[in-house]
Formats: C-alpha cells, structure tokens, sequence
C-alpha cells in the first residue's frame, strides 16, 4: 500500500505521544504499588509480623512421667516404659489402605485398631496423626523404621505408657490408667491441657485414680516452629515437665503375691494388717485380672469374659465388698456385754440349741446345743444363743457404738476405689432407712453378725488388729509420697478395759488351740507364734421352719450362689500380736473348712516372711501342706514376675 | 513496503551488531533474572536444586535465543508475524486436543525437552501481527470501523481459545496487550471509552444480577469474587492464598528479615512460593525496600522499552516494541497487585523472576525482538 510520508510523521507523532502517556500511566500504577507496599511493609509491618509469628510458632505439650509406685521393699508394682507406636498421616500417605496393606504384611495389625483409626481417621483433618498400632515391640517398630520409604505417611512413635509388671496381683489395689475419654473430660470442670495430648493416660480405678492429683505431674511445653501443614520443622525451646510423685505403698509384694495365689480361682478376699501400725502387708481379691490389658484398650472378648464371670473378676472384695461378718461379730458383741456389765467372763448362759426371741425360735447353729456356755466356751464353739442372749441384754445401740469404735460401719479413708463404709444397724438407723421400728429379733440377728450388719473384709481385718492391740489401728497404703514417709496408723488406746479385751483374746486363743475350738484343726504349731482366731459362717439365705424341720440343706448340695460365705479372722502371735488377717471366702461353705486354712497359711507366709517351715503345722497335715506348698510355688514361679529382677 | 524504506544500508551488519545491542536492556534482563536465582535459592532452603539450576540453564538458553533473534533484521520478524500468528492459533488448538492438563487447566504441550506453553507464545505473536498490521494499514484509515473491527477479531479469537482452557490471567492479558497496541496505533479514543463503558456496564450488570432469577455467573462464581472483595471472611479457605501472602509481605517490613531468614514462605505458609507467590518471598526477606527495588528496575526495563520504540521511526518496530513493553508490564503489575491483595489471584507469573521454563524462554525471545529492532533501527530518516 502506497502511504504517505507526511501522514506516516504524523502517525508517529500520535503514537510518540500516546507511548508517553501509556507510560505515564504505567509510571502511576507502578506508583501506586509501591505505595500499597509501604502500607503493607511499613505501616501495617507490626500487625503481619504478629501474625507470622503466630503462623509460625506452635506450643506443644510435653506429658510429664507418670509417678511410679513400689511395694514396701521397693520392688516396682507400676512403672513407665518407652512404648512404640505407628501413627500415619493421611494426607502424606496418599492412598492409605495401600500403605495399611503393606504396613499389615510388615508388622500384625489388630483388625480392632484398625477400625478404630479408620473411624478417626474419617473425623480429623488429613494432616492430623491417626495411631495405627499401639504398644508394639521394638522389632516391628524397627521394621517399619527400616521399610520407611515404602510407607509415605507412616512414623514410628516413641512415647511412655504405664506398665504393671506384677501382673493381676495389684490390680485392685493400684488399679489402672487409660486413656483419657470424652466421659472423662466431661467430668471436670476445667481440665488441664495435658489431658487434651492424645492417648494421654490417667488414673481410671483404684489408687492409680485416687492419688492421680500427685501422680499425674506437670505437663512441661516445647515451642516449636511449624509449617503450613503443622509439621515440626525445629525446637524453638522447651521447659520440661514435671514428673509425677514417686509413691511406696505398705504392701509387700510377694507377700500379696502368694496370698493372691494362695486364694487361687476361689471368689475370695483376704486382708494382711500390720497390728504394730496399721500397714496393709496385703490386700487380694479373687479371682483378679491383668491391668496392662486395661492400658492397651480392653479388647471386647476379654471385657465381656471379665464382666460375664460370676466370681467378679472386676470387683474388689477386700473394700469394696461387705458381706454379713457372721460369728466373727460375737467378739463385738461379747466386748460390748461385758464392757456394760450385762454379764461377767465367768457368768454361763444355759444353750438347749434355741433361744425364744418374741415368740420366736432363734436357732443355734448346733441343734443339740452347748449346754452351760461361758465367754471363753461362746467363742471358741461359736453359741449362738450365748450372744442372742447378752445381746438382748445389751441392746443394738450399744453393740453398734462397740462396732464402730473397732472399726466396723467406719469408712476407712484408704486410696482405693469405692471403699466401703459397712452397715452397723441402730434403732436411728432403721427408723431412717426403713422407716420401721427395730425388733428384738433384729437384735438376736446383730449379735451374731447376721442380718442387716455388712462388714468389709479390710474392716474385719481393720477389727481383730484393734481387738489384738486395743489401740485404735488406723489401715495405711501409702507408705511414702516422693520419699515423705507419711503417717503411721498406730493409733491410740481403745477407751475399752484391758480386761475385757484379755478374756476376748483368750476366747479367740481357745478357737484355735483348744481342742473343741472350731479352727482346731488350723492352728498353729510352736511357742510364740500362736494363731487366735475367729470363725464366721453367713447366711445368704434365709433358712425356712419347714427347712428346718426336714434337716437342714448341707451346702456342699446348694447352688454355689446361695452356699454360705466362709469368714476367718486371726492374728498373732497370740502373746505380741503382729498381723491380723482377715479372709473371706465367697459362698465358700463352713469358716472353719473353706476360710481358716487359707487365713492360717497366709499369718504363716507373713510371720516368716517367706515360706514357713512344715513344723508350724499340725503333724498330720505336714504331707499334705507340703504338697500345697510345692503347687504354690511352682504356680508363683509360673507367673511372669519381672518384678524380680527389677528392683528399684 | 520494501527493504529500502529501512536504509538497510546504514544499520550494522554481521558481528558489529553485537556492539549495537541494547546492552543497558541486556544488564536489567539479567538482573531481573538474578534477583529471580538469588530468591529461588532463599525457597529451597539454600539449595539449587530444584529451582535454580533448571531456572539457570534456561536463562541461558533464552539469552542466547534472545541474541540470535536480535541478529536477524526486524523486517524478517515483520514479515513472519502472519505465521507466528496462524502458527500460534494452531498450537493453542493443538493444546485443547492433545494438551496435558495441569493444575485444572489444559494449557501444556509437551515436545519433548520441555513442556510448551502456547498462550506465552500467542501473547507475542498477538502483538506482532498487530504491530504488523498498523505497519500495513494507511494511518488515515486507523479509526475506520471496519479497519477497527479486523484487529479486534484478530485479538478475540486466541483469547477464546485461551479462556477455553481455562486461563483467566493470561486471556486479560492478550486483550489488555492488544488494546494496547491498538491504542498506540493511533484508533480513536472514543473506541476505548466505548469498551471501558460497556465492561464497566457488564460487571454492574452482573453484580445486579445476584441473587435474582437472571443471575448471571454461579454462586461459587460470586463467592470467589466475595473472598477476593474481603479475604478475612474465609482465611483457610479460598482467602488462604491472599491472607497468607499479605503476611509474609507485610512481615517483612522496611528492610526485611534478611536472606533465606523468611519464615512464612519457607515454612511453606505460601502457596506457589517458587513460581507465583516468589514476589512475597522477596518482600519478607528484603522487606520494602528489596520489594521497591525490583519495581524499579522492571519500570527502568519499560522506560528503556519506551525510549527505544520512540526512536524507531519505522511503525512496526515501535508498535512491537511498545507491545512487548505493555506485556511485560501487565506480567507484572498484575502480579504484584495479586501477591498484595489488590487482584485476584489469577495464575500469573512474576515476569523473569518466577520458575517456569516458557514464560521465561518466550519473554527473552520478545525482547530479541526489541533488540533487534534496535540494532536494525533507520539511522536516518527514510524519506
């Protein structure tokens, strides 16, 4: 195309001017973003500079060790060790089964754990850490460090968890952690930030539970610097926790270990009380459980295996439990008589096997009856009308103030789960609870520890050391909190005469020692260790005239669940009391047969602080102790006690 | 229309040319490109791989590209702009059919070494052509409607193509460049106020149309253009990206936190640190003044761009020039505006600076070509 010079000038004129104005305006923009920069960079400078701190920095917790618990010789009963888990990102693992299936063939996965990760993993955002497997060994978490670059997403965790290594013989006394739940954290008011750490673990049952304000300690806190996606980048600083109180307890751990073991699969509770000051040297209910199987997560199978045992693996009898305490009341009611004067230690009372309470037959145990009974006889053949008798005399109100001073009805302040308090019954009592007026019957029931009176076994025990010191002994577990010894249970004298306590003693010597006693056949061989004792036969059910008149059922032909509890108490040596027991066996038939053998053995075990020698026992039974005592051993030794090589 | 209207004679020929060079232009280029390396090693962690390297190497490789086109004479370049153009439409078709797609867009060729971009490449065959054309077209006829209307169709055509796919940023960006160098041409203004009244009408309109019967855009449409409004109303969200830049930005302050001492963008705080957000790296390490540095050298690139177009007196040289120039600044300008919070985020890179082969490659070719106009410029008048 033909153009014109002049016009093309011109052209280039406009386009001269127009570059320059296009310029200009490029010139003004490029003004204008320097100046939103200088608003951004220089007056608001301070306000992003806060916010890329906060982008930056992130403060994490760190769980303090939980605080460790040994028995009284320092053998560890709790403890922490390093525990392995395997957490996986979702968002680094891309396709998390794939790498699940991998991670599967390297290590075993619990299908249950599985279910439970896929579940969470559902709920939290992807870039959070969802636990895959949970206390593993040491040789699978180093398979997974080794296969790492086949598994994107997965980590192997190092943290603490809680360990029982003497297995079920401390279950119920110590209990068990777990990890912190929803129910848990709805409980309190305003809960600590620690607990919000997943997987953290706290106290759930017994001591673990009660004394967790000491044993928990105090979370320290690492600042670190994060990315975008809340990975740690680096340690900015850290401030460490504080670790929870070490704790001692009384208990003597292979004592309790052998009571444990000594009671067996019977659904049974047995109390070892220090006379001297109240230490609990063992305190075991049967059967018991393995509480490690509580720190891992319970699996459904063997919850419902615990739950479904009508021996009550999960119930702590020893505290927990109250049964009638039977005859091993009378030596409450013969205090409470003779200390109100109702009658003298010599005075006898006429049994023809029944006494007529308000028109009705009161029963002694043994239909013919005793004859001529005085105080000493009353215990050590358990007459029933004896104490139906005094009883009447001395009237409920009296008997129960007597109960209560020797611990009975009283709520043992101890660090245990549910402890409880018993029943003493008083006129008051009834009236308030029933809403009827108390019967002389009732009182016949009491005095023979029947009826509505409850005792736990820790209370019996707790009852024949006051009764063998005539001091106020207080139960103590905790022997040391970080190394402060702490109160001893001693107690002071029983506002009860010397003389009264003597002739009970001597009744419970004769139980034992005297050739009609009804724990004859328990008794303990040799000078200076003699047992005395008590034994304790309850009712569960209530035997009917007709019952009555056809010959009494025998128990060994009743159902297990309506048999009689069988009850023991003791202490000795007679002449320097220095353990009280207190066992009882769940509809375990007679005291005398199902309780005081086992209550015998265990006094033994304490008295020689170890196996006793065969000579303690009666000459006849020696064989067969000694064949008892072979089966103990070896099943103690079956029992993994790492404990032994463990000492602290 | 012939070589002689250049006065071939008098412009330098074989290796003098190198002497002729916009060497000033060389110098920013390279600085631009420096300042790029210094800020993809302060991502990595202080590392070359895996940014700087390949950023290195295809630096080079552009430089040299951007000599050998400076070397050849400006009229070749006019004279190949309706290929380029046509070839560019091609490849822009060729991606729609065969291209990869990434980050929800189709917008990659592979051909082997490296992955093609075609829609750079149309930015500078768009203005090339344009350039071209307003070298062709008698200056009395500039403003004739139908002389108006051929150019505007020359520009919507790639810019569909381009929008296909989708790719907002860089559809603005073609339009804004050839409104631009049909400004420069000399069309009456009263066309531009024209388009800017009708856009303007539009964008009400489709404001007007929330929530009624006739609304015009998608809801997510609105609510992304709400998060852009107001970033604060949903920070994890889509306002993630802006919020997240303005802190680091504003973090930095007057003079910075110092070299590879950036927290947000190397705690990975920012999205795109290496390519697009690789702006708020600079602005939280150098602080206000890094960051104003760098405005000025690239409007100093742009002032040497406009000086040069001005001195060409040959119409396609200038208007090439002043197209390349316009690009480059929309690159840019609208980058930064979005790494502030002043734009949307559109997926623009920041001009040499930014990882990213194509762009980069395509940029130093455009500016052989202004180099080449310059070493081939009259050096008299051609009457």
């Amino acid at each position: 195309m033909k153009r014109n010079p002049k016009d093309l000038d011109a052209a280039h004129g406009k386009m001269t001017r127009r570059a320059l104005f296009l310029g200009g305006l490029q010139l003004a923009f490029a003004g204008g973003l320097a100046a939103r920069m200088r608003y951004l960079q220089v007056d608001q400078a301070d306000e992003f500079r806060l916010l890329a701190e906060e982008n930056r920095i992130n403060i994490r917790l760190l769980p303090p060790a939980r605080g460790q618990i040994f028995d009284r010789n320092g053998l560890i009963v709790a403890q922490n060790s390093p525990s392995y888990r395997i957490t996986v990102v979702p968002e680094d693992a891309g396709d998390v089964e794939a790498v699940i299936a991998k991670l599967s063939s390297l290590v075993p996965l619990d299908p249950e754990d599985l279910e439970r990760a896929r579940t969470e993993m559902r709920r939290s955002p992807p870039f959070l850490p969802i636990t895959l497997a949970d206390q593993i060994g040491w040789e699978d978490i180093s398979k997974v460090a080794v296969n790492a670059p086949a598994l994107p997403g997965v980590t192997p965790e190092v943290g603490l968890t809680r360990v029982y290594p003497q297995l079920d013989d401390f279950a119920h006394v110590v209990g068990y952690v777990g990890p912190v739940s929803d129910y848990d954290l709805s409980k309190m008011e305003d809960p600590e930030p620690v607990l919000m750490i997943p997987r953290f673990q706290i106290g759930k049952v017994g001591f673990e539970a009660r004394r967790e304000d000491v044993l928990r300690g105090k979370a320290g806190a690492k600042r670190v610097e994060v990315n975008a996606t809340g990975r740690v980048m680096r340690e900015l600083d850290r401030r460490e926790g504080i670790s929870g109180a070490d704790m001692q307890l009384t208990i003597d751990a292979e004592l309790q270990n052998y009571v444990q073991a000594r009671l067996g699969r019977e659904s049974a509770a047995a109390v070892v009380i220090d006379c001297e000051d109240g230490d609990i040297r063992a305190i075991c209910s049967s059967p018991s459980f393995d509480p490690n199987l509580f720190v891992r997560g319970i699996s459904v199978a063997d919850y419902r295996m615990l739950t479904e045992d009508k021996y009550r693996p999960l119930s702590n009898k020893t505290v927990q439990g109250t049964y009638p305490p039977g005859s091993t009341f009378k030596m409450i009611t013969a205090l409470a008589a003779l200390e109100n004067g109702v009658i003298g230690p010599e005075e006898t009372v006429w049994c023809p096997g029944y006494l007529k309470v308000a028109g009705r037959r009161f029963h002694c145990w043994k239909r013919a009856g005793h004859g001529h009974v005085d105080l000493n006889t009353s215990l050590k053949r358990s007459c029933d009308v004896y104490y139906y008798d005094v009883a009447i005399k001395t009237g409920i109100d009296k008997i129960s103030e007597m109960a209560n001073m020797f611990g009975l009805g009283i709520k043992h302040e101890l660090p245990m789960s549910a402890v409880a308090q018993g029943i003493t019954p008083t006129k008051e009592w009834k009236a308030s609870s029933y809403g009827k007026d108390w019967l002389i019957g009732d009182t016949a029931n009491s005095s023979i520890g029947q009826g509505y009176m409850l005792a736990s076994p820790l209370q019996l025990a707790v009852m024949t050391a006051r009764i063998a010191t005539g001091r106020s002994v207080t139960p103590r577990l905790l022997k040391s909190l970080d190394g402060v010894e702490q109160p001893s249970g001693a107690g002071e004298p029983l506002a009860v005469s010397g003389n009264s306590l003597r002739m009970v003693r001597r009744g419970m010597h004769s139980v034992s020692n005297d050739r009609r006693g009804t724990a004859y056949r328990s008794r303990i061989i040799g000078d200076g260790i003699q047992m005395a004792g008590k034994t304790g036969t309850s009712q569960v059910r209530n035997i009917t005239a007709a019952e009555r008149a056809a010959g009494v059922i025998r128990n060994e032909d009743l159902p297990w669940e309506r048999r009689d509890h069988a009850l023991f108490v003791c202490f000795a040596p007679y002449d320097k009391p220095k353990y009280a027991v207190a066992v009882v066996v769940e509809h375990g038939g007679g005291g005398s047969k199902a309780a005081a053998p086992v209550a015998r053995d265990v006094l033994l075990q304490a008295l020689y602080n170890g196996t006793p020698p065969l000579e303690a026992y009666p000459n006849a039974d020696r064989s067969r102790i000694k064949a008892q005592q072979e089966r103990l051993e070896r099943e103690r030794v079956k029992r993994p006690l790492g404990s032994r090589s463990s000492r602290a | 229309m012939s070589y002689l209207e250049y006065h071939a004679k008098s412009t330098p020929t074989g290796l003098r040319k190198i002497l002729h060079l916009n060497w000033g232009l060389t110098l920013l280029l390279i600085t631009v490109a420096s300042v790029g390396f210094l800020m993809l090693y302060s991502v990595a962690g202080g590392s070359f791989s895996p940014w700087v390297e390949p950023q290195v190497k295809r630096f080079a490789l552009g430089l040299a590209a951007m000599f050998v086109v400076a070397m050849i004479p400006i009229w070749f370049w006019r004279n190949i702009s309706v290929v380029a153009y046509l070839g560019s439409l091609a490849l822009l078709v060729a991606v729609e059919l065969f291209g990869t797609v990434g980050m929800g867009a189709q917008r990659w060729i592979d051909i082997g070494f490296m992955r093609l971009q075609p829609s750079e490449v149309t930015k500078i065959a768009l203005v090339m052509l344009l350039a071209a054309y307003y070298d062709w077209l008698p200056p009395e006829k500039t403003s004739r409607p139908l002389w108006v209307l051929l150019p505007v169709a020359l520009i919507l055509l790639p810019t569909a193509l381009v929008l296909k796919q989708p790719d907002l940023g860089t559809s603005i960006l073609l339009m804004a460049a050839g409104g631009g160098v049909m400004f420069l041409a000399g069309v009456h203004w009263a066309y531009f106020v024209a388009v800017i009244a009708a856009g303007v009408g539009l964008v009400s309109t489709v404001f007007q149309s929330r929530g009624t019967d006739w609304q015009l855009l998608k809801d997510y449409q609105f609510r992304r253009i709400d998060t852009f409004l107001d970033p604060s109303q949903d920070p994890l969200g889509a306002g993630y990206h802006i919020t997240q830049s303005k802190i680091a930005l504003g973090s930095g302050g007057w003079s910075g936190r110092g070299f590879m001492q950036g927290t947000q963008s190397r705690l990975n705080f920012l999205p795109e640190k290496h390519t697009d957000f690789i702006f708020t790296t600079l602005a939280e390490e150098f602080g206000f003044i890094g960051g104003v540095t760098l405005l000025v050298i690239y409007m100093l690139i742009i002032l040497f761009c406009i000086a040069s177009a001005i001195a060409a007196k040959d119409r396609f040289s200038s208007l090439v020039i002043m197209g390349i120039a316009i690009t480059f600044f929309l690159f840019f300008a609208v980058n930064m505006s979005m790494v502030m919070g002043l734009a949307p985020v559109v997926g623009v890179p920041l001009p040499m600076v930014s990882y990213g082969g194509s762009a980069m490659l395509v940029l130093l070719g455009a500016f052989g070509i202004v180099q080449s106009a310059h070493i081939h410029r009259p050096r008299q008048s051609p009457r």
